[in-house]
């Protein structure tokens, strides 16, 4: 039998059983959907997550406060407890490191504004000139923060876009006077506004010198200093550097946290892609469910054409071409279910993008094209058993079955 | 040379702890355009005869010659091969396939043998019209009558041109009426040289043919046409 000939009986002994075939096609469009669409869902966290720690700075690495839980076991840590407070002197002295292109020390607290009457609460932010282009903050009006002095902050706060809609509405910001809780400040700048991304809102956001930050705080330690290694490539070294110099301040103790952007990255990318991993997991159970029941729909077929395949024996069929022809017809269900997965996936994947515009629900590749080849090779997989047995039955067996 | 020789055919079914000699020690030889009814009361083992001649069967002891070939050790393979090229069956209950065309059924012999489609529909064409179904080509069995559906499925028997049709009651579903122009139908391609074989309880249907064989209990009770000495 030429192969167009058993595509084309396949074709027809499907259209010939409608709620058979629509059943199975069903269950595995259904398996395939969700392997797109959940892998879709998984991929677009990552995506997501990843780009919001891409957007925070390039090639930064953070110093907290206070050792991780990591690490091996320090006779130092052993005698004194309590890890020491980082200091805009810690900071300054970072300058030293060759592989440290700039940084910016941090304090944040919460305070009021004020001006005309006006008062809402807002996120103090101390730091310095550095600050706004290490975290890629953009300023639409004025300035960033003055070059100056750490420890001599002059009285002045760049604000963000929201406070400064809220406080001026249509008249200029910059230059104005505005109170943040005890003290007057000037106007020097106003950020662009970027939304809502990880961490702070920049949009309800003032920032201030950092020595200013500390004197309304009444506090002298650092919530962060934020380090840019020179490069991608420098970011180990500068880590390496920043420990070493911080050790050395804090007489021998390494009481400070360094975490790079990269890790973390890294990190969150494995623990997504696991979980995009786990999910196309799941949803593949789907597709060998639904390869189960193409296999039964397959077995009732050949229960049901008994005789038909009784017949073709006694028409001069071969084993092979009945098995071919039973194949073939499993194999149509399966890839007719997988298209329509895959069609009703992407669109399901299309209308979660259109529902969340931020969130970048694409599919990986990887994803579809496993989920497709597990549809097409469970449906053989499981076409291969009734096909044989198919092939098998004693011709005049089957035509008494009429 | 005889078409079909058959020597010391057995066929046993195994019925749970009995056996059921359905063919029992059966000589017969049956020559090239021969018209052989097969008559006996039912269960004398005339299906079984019949499925045995047309390979779908295999005989537990003796040989089956076919145009002087032992078919009986041929591989499954090579007997499809047989039926396909040499023998075509009429069923009493037509066996067509439900969701195939008049005109498909009668191509199906072609099909599954890779003829290519050219020479199926010339073949066809000529069928449908030689049967006379040139306006039932589309219609599939269930817009058939009985007889336009026995006609079908002679038209597909016919189709491979095989040198032996073997019939198993194919009046059995009709009435006397559209019995009687198969019955001609397959005597007009018996009387072209086709070998014909027909099962059947009717006596008037077995009297036309040439040559009667009585089964009974597996065996051969009467063959009209044994010659008394044995044929060239
Ligand atoms: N597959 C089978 N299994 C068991 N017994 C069978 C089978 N086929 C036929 N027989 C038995 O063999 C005998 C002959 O059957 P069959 O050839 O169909 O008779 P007929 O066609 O003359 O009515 C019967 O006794 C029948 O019951
Ligand atoms: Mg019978």
């Amino acid at each position: 039998m030429r192969l167009p000939d058993i595509l084309r009986f396949a074709r027809d002994a499907a259209t010939g059983y409608p709620m058979r075939t629509t059943l199975s096609v069903l269950a595995m469009s259904i398996g395939v959907a969700a392997v797109v669409i959940l892998t879709a869902l998984g991929d677009g966290a990552r995506r997501y997550v990843v780009g919001q720690f891409s957007s925070i700075g390039t090639n930064l690495v953070i110093v907290l406060p206070g050792r991780s839980g990591t690490g091996g076991f320090n006779p130092a840590n052993a005698i004194t407890t309590t890890p020491r407070d980082l200091t805009v002197d810690d900071a300054a002295a970072l300058h030293r490191a060759s592989a440290v292109s700039r940084l910016a020390p941090l304090t944040v607290g919460t305070s009021e504004i004020s001006f005309g009457g006006r008062l809402r609460e807002i996120i103090v932010a101390g730091s310095t000139s550095d600050f706004i282009p290490i975290r890629n903050f953009e300023v639409a009006q004025g300035r960033g923060l003055p070059e100056e002095d750490w420890n001599r902050g002059s009285s002045v706060a760049v604000i963000g876009s929201k406070i400064r809609e809220e406080l001026f509405g249509n008249e200029p910001a910059v230059g104005q006077l505005i109170r943040v809780g005890d003290r007057r400040l000037r106007i020097v700048g106003v950020l662009k506004p970027v939304g809502q991304g990880l961490g702070m809102n920049t949009d309800e956001l003032v920032i201030v010198p950092v020595s200013l930050a500390q004197a309304m705080f009444n506090s002298n330690t650092l919530f962060r200093i934020l380090v840019e290694a020179k490069s991608r490539e420098a970011i180990p070294e500068a880590k390496e550097q920043v420990m070493e110099i911080l050790k050395q301040r804090h007489r021998g103790e390494e009481d400070v946290t360094v975490i790079t952007q990269d890790a973390v990255l890294a990190t969150f990318d494995k623990l997504l892609g696991a979980l995009t991993l786990g999910v196309a997991g799941i949803a593949a159970i789907s597709l060998a469910v639904a390869g189960i029941l193409v296999m039964n729909v397959m077995l009732v077929a050949v229960t049901q054409r008994t005789g038909e395949i009784g017949l073709l024996k006694a028409l001069g069929a071969t084993a092979r071409t009945i098995r071919l022809a039973f194949l073939a017809e499993a194999a149509m269900l399966s890839t007719v279910g997988a298209v329509v997965g895959y069609l009703l996936g992407q669109l399901g994947a299309f209308g979660l993008r259109q529902a969340f515009p931020v969130f970048p629900a694409y599919p990986p590749d990887w994803a579809v094209i496993a989920g497709l080849s597990t549809a097409l090779i469970t449906g053989l997989l499981f076409g291969v058993m009734p096909a044989r047995r198919a092939a098998r039955l004693d011709p005049v067996q089957a035509l008494m079955k009429h | 040379m005889a078409l079909i020789e058959l020597t010391g055919i057995e066929r046993v079914f195994q019925l749970g702890d009995s056996e059921v000699h359905a063919l029992t020690a059966l000589d017969l030889s049956i020559g090239a355009g021969e018209y052989v009814a097969v008559m006996g009361p039912s269960g004398s083992g005339k299906s079984t005869l019949l499925n045995l001649l047309g390979l779908l069967d295999r005989p537990n002891a003796g040989t089956y010659r076919l145009e002087g070939r032992d078919v009986t050790t041929l591989s499954p393979d090579e007997q499809a091969r047989v039926r396909s090229e040499r023998i075509g069956f009429v069923f009493q209950s037509f066996h067509l396939v439900p969701r195939l065309t008049a005109a498909e059924n009668i191509a199906l012999p072609m099909t599954l043998a890779g003829i290519p489609v050219k020479e199926r529909n010339v073949r066809v064409a000529r069928a449908l019209s030689g049967f006379g179904l040139e306006n039932r080509a589309d219609h599939r069995p269930d817009q058939l009558s009985g007889g336009q559906r026995q006609r079908v499925a002679i038209a597909r028997a016919t189709i491979m041109q095989p040198a032996l049709i073997l019939a198993d009651e194919p009046t059995g579903n009709l009435d006397r009426h559209t019995g009687e122009e198969v019955v001609n139908l397959l005597e007009a391609l018996n009387a072209s040289g086709v070998t014909l074989v027909v099962v059947t309880h009717d006596q008037a249907m077995g009297a036309r043919a040439r040559r009667q064989l009585v089964m009974e209990d597996g065996r051969l009770k009467h063959d009209s046409g044994q010659p008394a000495h044995a044929p060239a």
